[in-house]
């Protein structure tokens, strides 16, 4: 097996890209507990931020290992100011509606799910590892938000109205995803990471069958809103970090 | 959406790893058959409880009337013969 020599700062900042994904994700979606329109959509949206809490908390602890700085996951998690996340910029957009969130979930786990299916042969033991096991978890995410964008892009006029209004918002974030950034392309290389490019080839499959299916449209190009990767962020990220870090920066080393 | 009225409620049912038919195991509200299954599969199998799920739309179960109680249960308690009561069981006989 023949792997290019590859910069530990770039699999550390790889491992943020997807951890931190994973994180604020997580985050929005609990933000849901007992906010859902339904009781058993309350669960399924928890139950979904668990996943993606539990690929976090591994991807972070990975990312700290590389670091090799003695940071572990919650340090990461909750030292970091928000230019040191990098996440796309679409997983911290607000849930303004339940069509935003299920547009979102939609958006992103139908990018997740090619990702992880890709990196389970990636090179990185350790990502290929979460890679495996959080497919299975992404694929029903999906589906989740497939059903979903299915009975509200072609349900009501109210709800399909709501879901343009959703995909028109968060449309311009989705650029985002299949940036190919030199830290990745990198990564591709050394056959570590997933080739954005293939990524987005599969995406916008699925994506132009969700909306045929849903009767929803895909709206007009007007250039990609990206930042995430480098840390520059919309406004919303510092709002989700000071509700998610408050406790830890006000009482360091506290445990239950 | 907030209407719980127009949600129709479901029977859930489960078959376990090693059980040889589903149980029933509980309720839920869901606007259709599939969202019905997916909430099935959040709300009674996170922990691995099972490996098959049936959903059955309320409506469509018709129950026996709790009054009829007597008239349909009592009397087979009655004839002792339909129990097998009148065997010896063999001493060296594991139950």
């Amino acid at each position: 097996m023949s792997t290019a020599v590859v910069a530990a700062s770039d699999r550390y900042q790889y491992a943020l890209y997807l951890g931190d994904d994973c994180l604020i994700l997580s985050h929005r979606l609990a933000e849901l507990a007992a906010h859902a329109p339904e009781f058993e959509e309350d669960v399924a949206l928890s139950n979904l931020a668990l996943d993606l809490l539990g690929q976090a908390r591994t991807l972070l602890a990975y990312a700290g290992l590389v670091e090799a700085a003695g940071r572990d996951e919650d340090d990461l998690a909750y030292g970091r100011d928000d230019r040191e996340f990098r996440n796309l910029l679409l997983v911290e957009q607000p849930n303004w509606d339940f069509a935003h969130t299920i547009v979102r979930q939609l958006f992103f786990a139908s990018y997740q799910l090619p990702l992880y299916q890709l990196l389970a042969d990636s090179q990185d033991p350790t990502l290929a590892g979460v890679a495996a096991k959080g497919a299975k978890e992404a694929s029903y995410h999906r589906d989740h938000a497939r059903l979903w964008t299915l009975r509200l892009g072609d349900g009501t006029e109210e709800s399909h109205s709501r879901m343009e209004t959703a995909v028109g918002a968060l449309w311009p974030f989705t650029g985002e995803l299949f940036q190919a950034d030199p830290i990745t392309q990198r990564l591709v290389a050394a056959g570590i990471a997933a080739d954005p490019a293939a990524l987005e080839l599969v995406w916008r499959d699925q994506i132009d069958q969700t909306f045929a299916e849903a009767t929803l449209e895909r709206p007009v190009e007007l250039g990609v809103r990206q930042g995430g990767r480098s840390g520059l962020h919309s406004e919303h990220l510092g709002h989700i970090l000071s509700e998610m870090q408050h406790l830890h920066r006000s009482h360091p080393l506290a445990t239950w | 959406m907030n209407d719980r009225s127009s949600w129709p409620l479901w029977e859930v049912f489960l078959r376990s790893r090693r059980g040889l038919s589903h149980q029933h195991v509980g309720s839920l509200h869901a606007p259709d058959w599939e969202m019905a299954v997916q909430n099935a599969r959040d709300l009674y199998t996170r922990r691995g409880e099972g490996v098959s799920i049936w959903v059955v739309e309320s409506a469509a179960i018709h129950a026996s009337d709790p009054d009829d109680r007597g008239p349909l249960f009592d009397p087979p308690a009655d004839k002792v013969y339909r129990h097998p009561t009148f065997y010896k069981v063999p001493e060296d006989l594991k139950l």
